[in-house]
């Protein structure tokens, strides 16, 4: 009748003892909205890098190269942060772009 | 050390509170955080002097309310130290939010509790409705009925608390003014002995621990919540073994064991009050008076209530026939107190379980006497004549 409780394998008091595995919290599951990049407009200022909240911001060599989809929340602070007279990001309904190509 | 051989022990005449000072004293803590609150104030005063005079290294943290209070040891305690407090009352009170997450996160924080009644209105003076209130909070509670009990208890809870197999935190919990403001001789420990008593605290993942980083208090979700209480919940439980191994230690280093209830003459009783802290003093007195006339009375008094000693209890109360279970709180349920409650649901099982009335009794400091005692019992001894409760729970003397 009783099932063995799954904590008793888990750290006492929710405890997380090791650091640095925020990473293998899936957070894009959560996207409502999700940011498109015009890399013809981007000149990798960097200023989304700075400014999004999950570090979802791909970065190689320099240049922003797109969008870790697992971890990004879609909160859109990148395409609101992204220079005015730049403007490289768009947010798009999820859902519709899931129909539009995903699918 | 020798069974049974009393330790350099020295008498000495203190207030509960004093008493409760000096036994932080001894423990000396690494961290205190402290908001005073009437009547647990001297405890904090007294233990404020032994700071200013360099006599513990305690890190003393004066806060601005006792959620800080309780927040402030939280931290202290998920840092790895070993932390303690005190309060009563409203202060308790306030607490409430923090009293749930010291225990959630199994943290050892050992707090006297001088128990005060709780407005409105206002009333400065001993019940239990603090600390009662705080029963399912998740924390140990520990009653003393005099102050060389709350002495005692206060190094006790430390052992309990940071037991590998407990990691909980405790509550000592003593009757405001009766116990902490009236001085009573006691037989006191002596600093080394109270250090080898209740060891070091070594936090499984300290958070100060920079080498190995932790995170605490994080979230648990509907897949994983209910997993966590319910470990918590077989801990306490489980606790019960800890407090007797550690009562049984004290007495053989001391010469003063505990265990989870405390009985006077209820081997061969007819009748018993069950009744917590202070007050069972008083019962003692009117027992002897009674059993003086040949009349068979006795007492039970649970020193833990959290968790609850059920078994123990019905153990103790076979072939008792009359019951009454005085509490110094109400629950407003419209049926009797918590101890009433809860006594009563323990004896259910019983193959011959004794009638079993409630009285609520002593709120906002009213007198206990005697007289009130021996009146209960000869309530009771007229519900074993007819076999019939009159009334199954009452205020007594309002
Ligand atoms: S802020 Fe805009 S321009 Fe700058 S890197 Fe990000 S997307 Fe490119
Ligand atoms: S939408 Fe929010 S989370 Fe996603 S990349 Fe932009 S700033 Fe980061």
């Amino acid at each position: 009748m009783t099932k063995k409780s799954k904590a008793k394998d888990m750290p006492l008091g929710g405890v997380i003892p090791k650091g640095g595995n925020a990473h293998d919290y899936e957070t894009g599951g959560w996207r409502k909205f999700q940011p498109v990049l015009d890399s013809d407009k981007c000149t990798s200022c960097l200023i989304c890098w700075v400014m999004c909240p999950d570090s979802s911001i791909m970065v190689e060599d320099g240049k922003m190269v797109g969008f870790d989809m697992e971890h990004c929340k879609g909160c859109g602070i990148c395409a609101v942060e992204c220079p005015d007279k730049i403007k490289a990001i768009t947010m798009i309904d999820q859902e519709e772009s899931k129909e539009g190509g995903c699918e | 050390m020798a069974d049974n051989t009393a330790s350099k022990t020295k008498n000495s005449a203190l207030t509960g509170n004093s008493a409760m000072a000096l036994a932080m004293k001894q423990i000396d803590p690494d961290v205190c955080a402290v908001y005073p609150i009437t009547p647990s104030t001297t405890v904090i005063e007294e233990f404020s002097s032994y700071v200013a005079d360099g006599a513990v290294e305690t890190e003393f943290v004066t806060v601005e309310s006792e959620h800080s209070a309780m927040s402030a040891c939280i931290g202290a305690s998920a840092a790895g130290g070993r932390a303690m407090t005190a309060t009563s009352s409203q202060g308790l009170a306030l607490m409430w939010e923090m009293l749930y997450i010291a225990s959630g996160m199994r943290l050892p924080i050992i707090m006297t509790t001088v128990n005060r009644a709780l407005a409105a209105p206002i009333n400065i003076h001993c019940d239990h409705s603090d600390s009662m209130g705080a029963r399912d909070s998740g924390w140990i509670q520990l009653y003393s009925e005099t102050v060389q009990e709350a002495y005692d208890n206060l190094f006790q809870a430390v052992k309990i608390a940071e037991d590998e197999r407990v990691l909980l935190p405790v509550m000592v919990c003593l009757d405001g003014f009766i116990t902490s403001h009236a001085i009573e001789v006691l037989s006191l420990i002596t600093d080394d002995e109270a250090k080898d008593f209740v060891g070091d605290y070594t936090a499984k993942h300290p958070l100060l621990d920079t080498d190995n980083p932790a995170s605490m208090g994080a979230l648990a979700l509907p897949d994983t919540y209910m997993d966590f209480k319910h470990v918590q919940s077989d801990a306490i439980a489980a606790s019960k073994e800890v407090v007797i191994e550690v009562g049984k230690e004290f007495g053989k280093r001391f010469g003063r064991e505990y265990g989870l209830i405390d009985t006077y003459q209820l081997e061969d009783a007819d009748v018993a009050i069950v009744i917590l802290n202070s007050a069972a003093g008083t019962t003692r007195v009117a027992i002897d008076e009674l059993r003086a006339k040949g009349l068979k009375v006795g007492l039970l008094k649970p020193r833990l209530f959290r968790p609850f000693p059920h078994a123990e209890m019905v153990e103790a109360l076979k072939g008792v026939k009359a019951v009454c279970v005085l509490d110094r709180a109400d629950s407003f349920s419209g049926f009797g107190g918590p101890l009433f409650n809860e006594v009563r649901s323990a004896l259910y099982d019983m193959e011959d379980r004794p009638k079993i009335m409630g009285r609520i009794y002593g709120l906002g400091g009213k007198d206990y006497t005697t007289e009130n005692a021996v009146a209960i019992y000869e309530a009771l001894f007229d519900v074993v004549k007819t076999g019939k409760i009159d009334t199954l729970n009452d205020y007594m003397g309002s």
